[in-house]
């Protein structure tokens, strides 16, 4: 069979939609297209039935009871509403909140944001290996903390922390835990009860879903915890999130978490497989580094600098065919390196050099060796025309030269 | 980010990527920008007995409008004067290559590393260094 390019390997970015929730979706935008509120009439009993059955479908994939699942407009309005809405609802207990480094922008600008409210963030540093310190997650606990927010599988670097562990110290401090689940949800097993999880912020487009559509997951049960609503009007989702419901985007939702909660477990191993190839593989290259831990991961997700070229230029070299993400400062809108891979301790050139590689429901063999011939390809050639690997090369110790900057 | 057409082809087919011996009096080797930047150029030029650029090379550590930056700087400097060379400014750079507002840097460091080619022969043969650029 063809390869059919470019090839998409950026599924931690985004995933296209499985054709099955295409196909459950597109009554609900025409025939079936009434508002879930409307309590009056067959079209508003048809969408709210709709939206009923996708919360089951929703809460059977994380474990928890469909009366504690609240939709949003996707995983940064969850992480929003369960930060903030925690430490609005539990401000007479206290103003601390312990997150990491290492969470995705929608938990850190929600807790600066909170600093300025007179918030206290602890905002914990990683180990190199990109795992939480548990003994100074528990030392950073004070009688006014009211959450912990860390995050289950890292979007970067796939690293998942040690969940069951963290809730447990939460627990006997009694503090909320709160977790971003969002590149977790969907891929491996989570299980808000098993693994101890008060709160869980989660969205569609990462699971083969429809762009635009979250969940909150709140505890309703030991403890039964509470969020103040950012999202104020109708009093939607028990008066946590007002707002007409996205029933189209909520049946595709459902749809697409029944799909993975069936396929899961075949499609992680299968996903592992052809990870640890496409990963094996480029690590045959010289001066090649895999950032993160290497057994504590997500199985689709794969991060790994190569020394002495640069990540945008390296994207360049195939980026026609191969779609990818990279933690250079070029490919981001601030110019700033990946504070991820910096949190890890990894040197600003090692950051600049690194690509991101998410493989999906939709990624073939044939698309890893391509990738694999590919990218090798062009680090070499990148190498050639590198001043950095010549003096490497030589045996010039880089850090001995005093470089001009601007 | 769209590159322009010269981008990718200095990118794909770049020129007069290498390395002159930099311990000859008549080479001037230009090395600027860091790791830690994202942005690394190598340049080196060959002048001849009547002050002309003979040959130049280059071997950049940078993104795609970096690499094309350089690339494109060498192809200049080849058949000038050492001061038609210290005119080359780095908006003939953009302009050339179409670089957008974001990539100006790249440009900007392949001025200086010209500069710092051009000082480095000039230290070299007994000439005055120039004067420091204001950015």
């Amino acid at each position: 069979m063809e390869l059919k390019l470019p090839i998409y390997l950026d599924n931690n970015a985004t995933t296209p939609m499985d054709p099955r929730v295409l196909e459950t979706m597109l009554p609900y935008f025409t025939d079936n297209f009434g508002n879930a509120a409307s309590r009056n009439h067959p079209f508003g009993w048809a969408a709210e039935e709709a939206v009923d059955y996708a919360r089951e479908q929703v809460a059977n994939l994380i474990g928890a009871d469909p009366k504690e699942i609240i939709f949003t407009s996707g995983a940064t309005e969850a992480d929003n509403l369960g930060i903030k809405g925690i430490f609005e609802m539990y401000a007479s207990k206290g103003n601390h909140i312990i997150t990491c480094t290492t969470e995705h922008k929608a938990v850190l600008d929600t807790c600066k944001h909170l600093e300025k409210l007179g918030a206290q963030v602890t905002y914990l540093e990683v180990l190199p290996d990109g795992m939480i310190d548990l003994a100074a997650l528990e030392n950073a606990i004070t009688d006014k903390t009211i959450l912990i927010a860390i995050m289950y599988g890292n979007n970067e670097i796939g690293v998942v922390q040690p969940v069951k562990e963290i809730s447990a110290i939460a627990r006997k401090h009694n503090v909320l835990f709160f977790t971003d689940g969002t590149q977790a949800v969907g891929k491996i097993p989570v299980d808000v009860i098993a693994d101890g999880i008060d709160l869980m912020a989660f969205t569609a487009h990462k699971m083969y879903g429809p762009k635009g559509i979250g969940a909150l997951y709140v505890r309703r049960k030991n403890p039964r915890v509470k969020v103040t609503a950012q999202m104020d009007g109708g009093g939607h989702e028990r008066s946590m999130r007002s707002g007409t419901l996205n029933v189209p985007g909520i049946v595709g939702f459902g749809k697409a978490a029944e799909i993975c909660k069936n396929e899961m477990a075949a499609e992680s191993a299968r996903l592992r497989i052809l990870r640890d190839k496409l990963e094996n593989g480029l690590l045959q290259l010289e001066e090649s580094y895999l950032n993160g831990h290497k057994e504590n991961r997500l199985p689709h997700t794969t991060n790994i600098s190569f020394k002495y070229v640069e990540g945008e230029g390296l994207l360049m070299g195939f980026n026609k065919n191969i779609a990818l993400s990279s933690g250079s400062a070029c490919t981001s809108a601030s110019l700033e390196p990946s504070y991820v891979l910096k949190a890890l301790g990894l040197g600003d050139d090692l950051a600049h050099s690194s690509l991101r590689f998410g493989l999906g429901r939709f990624t073939t063999e044939e698309q890893i060796d391509y990738t694999i011939k590919a990218i090798s390809d062009t680090v070499n050639k990148l190498r050639e025309m590198s001043p950095l690997w010549e003096m490497f090369k030589e045996g010039i110790d880089l850090n001995s030269i005093e470089w001009a900057h601007h | 980010m769209a590159y322009s057409e010269k981008v990718i082809d200095h990118y794909s087919n770049p020129k007069n990527v290498g390395t002159l011996d930099k311990s000859k009096n008549n080479v001037g080797t230009g090395l600027v920008g860091a790791p830690e930047c994202g942005d690394v150029m190598r340049l080196q030029i060959e002048v001849n007995e009547e002050g002309v650029i003979s040959d130049a090379k280059f071997k950049t550590f940078g993104c795609g409008s970096a690499i094309a930056s350089s690339s494109l700087a060498t192809e200049w400097l080849k058949g000038k004067s050492i001061d038609e060379a210290i005119a080359i400014d780095n908006m003939d750079i953009v302009e050339e290559l179409n670089l957008p507002p974001v990539k100006i840097h790249c440009s900007v460091l392949a001025e200086d590393a010209i500069k710092a080619a051009i000082n480095d022969y000039r230290v070299k043969n007994g000439l005055p260094a120039l004067e420091e650029a204001k950015h």
